[in-house]
């Protein structure tokens, strides 16, 4: 197929990258700064093309249980919301993550806590990477910089998910669910049929259709010794996670004495920074987290060796800066700049933050 | 090349579309382009502005702090932007509702008085498209070609019998806009 | 005679049905919940649902329904059953898909989520099982505790200033235009399992007609949690839970039924 370039918002693209990569299902309830989603998909009408259901659920709570229901029978199923939405499904999310179930979860973040406001943010880093529900699990987060990352990490994310049976967060800030930019959308991946959905995924539960034992997805296990087996397989998974699914981007590391550290479109602008810094003789790089769990903890640790001084950047109060030191481990200092209440800081004013608090 | 605009005013004066048109047609340009709009209530009726970065090259931060060219709708915009573009950079301003006019001489600085003609014009709906032909004038960062093909792009079928009027309009725009320093 | 001699096939006059498996049950003796359990099995097998059937269990005395009917199975969150169930159903429209929810399930922690499904009409169908006391945790008030009734956490009994009245969460439902079907039973006495088993059927019927959500009440007793025998428990049912919940059916029609063609295709 001709790649044809257009022009959309970030999330346009994740409507329209889930209609294109096979998705069975989408189920979510209006909220800003992501409601376009939805909207897409409905104007798109997939239910006549690809056979998508789209459905427009009385809460996120319920949205985030259709998931459950949905991912339960193996389909590729999503939901998106932002923050206080988020903050209501994540009773569903911990089920899911217990019961190994994969699903997509897009989170496009506005400022918190409470109800906060509706421009930008990157405050639920914590809620994502740590586990926002109860129990200890842990979710895939990709996090996109640019409206074609936020196509391509929808297809990328279910992969994750059915690869690992774990739920994925695609976890943007507002700016790139706004933003328009140039995107190429993914080639037409059609739906699986029943036959491969049972091939697939042979825990499912459409019906036992022929096979001898029945199955139950749950994630009740009221014996100790089975719920510690359930714990102990769930680590074994996140460590196998750990292991191979980091992802991050660098820009001038190779020479860097410091290293900005910035995920989403905090990222971008802090490339602008760099660009401002490099100017002026201060030789500096950028580490972009793609992951943000699993976190690049041993990138960070080998640029420990070479920098002296990481810089994060978070619209928030600083979430991911423990991350960041945790890996450092106290070796080289790490300086923190963060905006709140939806204020985006410039590449200028992220520069002299730097110069202020690193170059002494 | 590489031109940061930003475009503000009041909501309902096709602010956001004309950065859209602008994107668009730098998009057919084969040029990298960003549209980031400040977005929420202020949509309807408050200050709209959106910022529009067409490059030749990949373009990190699509916010900015200064700006190559500011078009300006309003005063508060005027207001803002003003100080904020940078030295020898360009500010079109329609001076229709405003009370003070630019001061800044280290900048080239347009007027294009598209409110009036617009309604003298009886053509309100197109006003956007007369600010748009006033830049392209003064700065013809795309083609017209390209605006025109953008637009039909991206208006649906039923709307194609309104390009005549919006290519008019550019027309319009380029005659109306002056320097003023 | 010899047991031998009677365990022969052209003896048989009542077998369990193969949909139930062979776990035992942990429900109370006494409970309704074992004999509902048997019917809707039955009814899968009569209709020969059963490789097509997804059940969804609730939190509750019934969390472990899905030891017992031998299909498959989707445990839910505490109340969110009737949400879990529209996608099982919306994503595979040739399954027959039901909820099986208690009256804290169903209509206190799940209210939100029960009413909107009835409301969009999903083709589903949901059992609904009303003992008024939350049996499972210890025999605390349920929306559907009825008025100076005791339990744990209304000691001196259900007092309308401190918790309000019983809800009668199925008349709510009979009242949405996505409802077709919904009837209050009771497995009490062999002419009402009788006549309760015909409405599971009814129910499971419908949803394979698309005619809308079909909501069966069973007004049931909880004997442990009433500190009753068994027979007591039914009597008591018979004298209290009965007049303030109803048996019969309250609303039996398709969904929609209540609006004209011109409502129901309205264009603005």
């Amino acid at each position: 197929m001709a790649e044809e370039v257009k022009l959309m918002k970030g999330n346009e693209a994740i409507a329209h990258a889930a209609i294109r990569c096979g998705c069975d299902g989408y189920f979510g309830y209006p909220i800003t700064p992501q409601s376009e989603v939805m909207e897409t998909l409905m104007a798109q009408k997939p239910w006549e093309t690809t056979g998508m259901v789209v459905l427009q659920a009385e809460s996120e709570t319920s949205s985030i249980n259709m998931v459950y229901g949905g991912a339960a029978c193996g389909k590729k199923v999503m939901t998106s919301s932002s923050s206080p939405g988020v903050s209501l499904m994540q009773e569903g999310v911990s089920y899911i993550a217990c019961a190994e179930l994969p699903c997509l979860i897009v989170n496009v973040m506005r400022g918190g806590p409470g109800l906060g406001t509706i421009q930008p943010s990157q405050g639920d880093y914590f809620q994502t990477t740590k586990g926002g529900g109860h129990g200890d699990y842990r979710l895939i987060t990709l996090s996109p910089s640019t409206v074609q990352e936020m196509a391509d990490f929808v297809g990328l994310g279910f992969d994750l998910a059915f690869k690992y049976q774990t739920p994925s967060v695609l976890l943007a800030d507002g700016v790139i669910g706004q933003m328009m930019e140039k995107i190429v959308l993914p080639d037409f991946k059609p739906r699986r049929t029943d036959e491969e959905v049972r091939k697939e995924c042979p825990w499912g539960t459409m019906g036992k259709n022929g096979r001898k034992d029945r199955n139950v997805v749950t994630s009740l296990a009221l014996e100790s010794e089975v719920m510690q087996e359930t714990n102990n397989r769930l680590q074994a998974k996140y460590k196998a996670i750990e292991e191979n699914e980091v992802r991050f981007e660098e820009h001038n590391c190779e020479d860097a004495e410091y290293v900005f550290v910035a995920f989403g479109s905090v990222a971008r602008i802090c490339e602008s920074a760099m660009e401002i810094l490099r100017a002026e003789g201060h030789k500096v790089g950028v580490l972009r987290p793609i992951t943000l769990w699993p976190f690049p903890t041993k990138e960070i640790q080998r640029l420990t060796k070479q920098v002296k001084g990481f810089m994060d950047v978070e619209l928030n109060c600083g979430q991911m800066v423990e991350d960041v030191r945790l890996a450092v481990n106290g070796q080289v200092p790490v300086g923190f700049y963060g905006r709140q209440g939806g204020i985006i800081p410039t590449a200028e004013e992220i520069a002299e933050a730097f110069k202020a608090q690193m170059v002494k | 090349m590489k031109r940061e605009i930003i475009i503000a005013g009041f909501g309902g004066q096709g602010v956001l579309s004309m950065g859209k048109i602008l994107a668009y047609a730098g998009l057919l340009q084969g040029k990298e382009v960003t549209w980031m709009p400040a977005y929420g209530p202020e949509q309807r009726g408050g200050t709209a502005n959106v910022t529009v970065i067409l490059s030749d090259t990949r373009i990190s931060s699509p916010l900015l702090q200064s700006y190559d060219v500011a078009i300006v709708l309003n005063q508060p915009s005027m207001d803002k932007f003003e100080p904020r573009v940078k030295p020898g950079g360009m500010l079109i301003y329609d001076s229709n509702g405003m009370t003070r006019k630019p001061t800044r001489t280290d900048i080239n600085v347009y007027r294009v008085d598209a409110t009036d003609k617009a309604i003298e014009l009886n053509q309100q709906k197109t006003f956007n498209m007369m600010v748009l032909g006033g830049l392209l004038h003064v700065d013809p960062v795309v083609e017209i070609e390209n605006v025109m093909l953008g637009l039909k792009k991206s208006l649906p079928e039923r709307h194609h019998k309104l390009l005549p009027a919006n290519e008019a309009a550019m027309k319009v725009g380029a005659d109306l806009i002056v320097k003023e320093n | 005679m010899t047991p031998e001699e009677i365990i022969k096939p052209e003896n048989l006059v009542y077998g369990r049905t193969k949909v139930l498996t062979d776990n035992i049950m942990h429900y109370c003796p006494g409970c309704s919940h074992g004999v509902i359990h048997k019917l809707i099995a039955e009814v899968i097998e009569e209709m020969g649902i059963q490789d097509t059937t997804v059940g969804v269990s609730p939190v509750g005395c019934s969390v472990f329904a899905y030891n017992y009917l031998d299909i498959d199975w989707q445990e839910a969150a505490h109340g969110r059953a009737c949400a879990v169930a529209t996608a099982i159903k919306r994503l595979n429209p040739e399954t027959n898909v039901f909820t099986y929810q208690g009256d804290g399930d169903m209509a206190a922690i799940g209210t939100a989520e029960t009413i909107h499904a009835c409301n969009r009409g999903e083709n589903i169908v949901i059992f609904f099982v009303n003992n008024a006391i939350y049996g499972m945790t210890g025999g605390q008030m349920a929306p559907t505790t009825l008025i100076g009734m005791k339990t744990v956490t209304c000691p001196y009994g259900r007092n309308t200033d401190l918790n309000g009245f019983p809800l009668v969460i199925s008349d709510i439902l009979a009242k949405l235009d996505g409802t077709c079907y919904v009837t209050r039973q009771s497995v009490h006495t062999n002419a009402a399992t009788i006549k309760a088993k015909k409405a599971i059927r009814k129910a499971f019927e419908n949803a394979q007609a698309k005619k809308g959500t079909s909501v069966v009440e069973f007004v049931s007793a909880c004997n442990t949690g009433w500190k009753k025998t068994p027979i007591e428990a039914n009597a008591w049912m018979e004298e209290h839970m009965f007049p303030k919940y109803p048996l019969g059916d309250i609303k039996d029609t398709v969904k929609g039924s209540q609006l004209s063609d011109e409502e129901k295709n309205a264009k603005y």
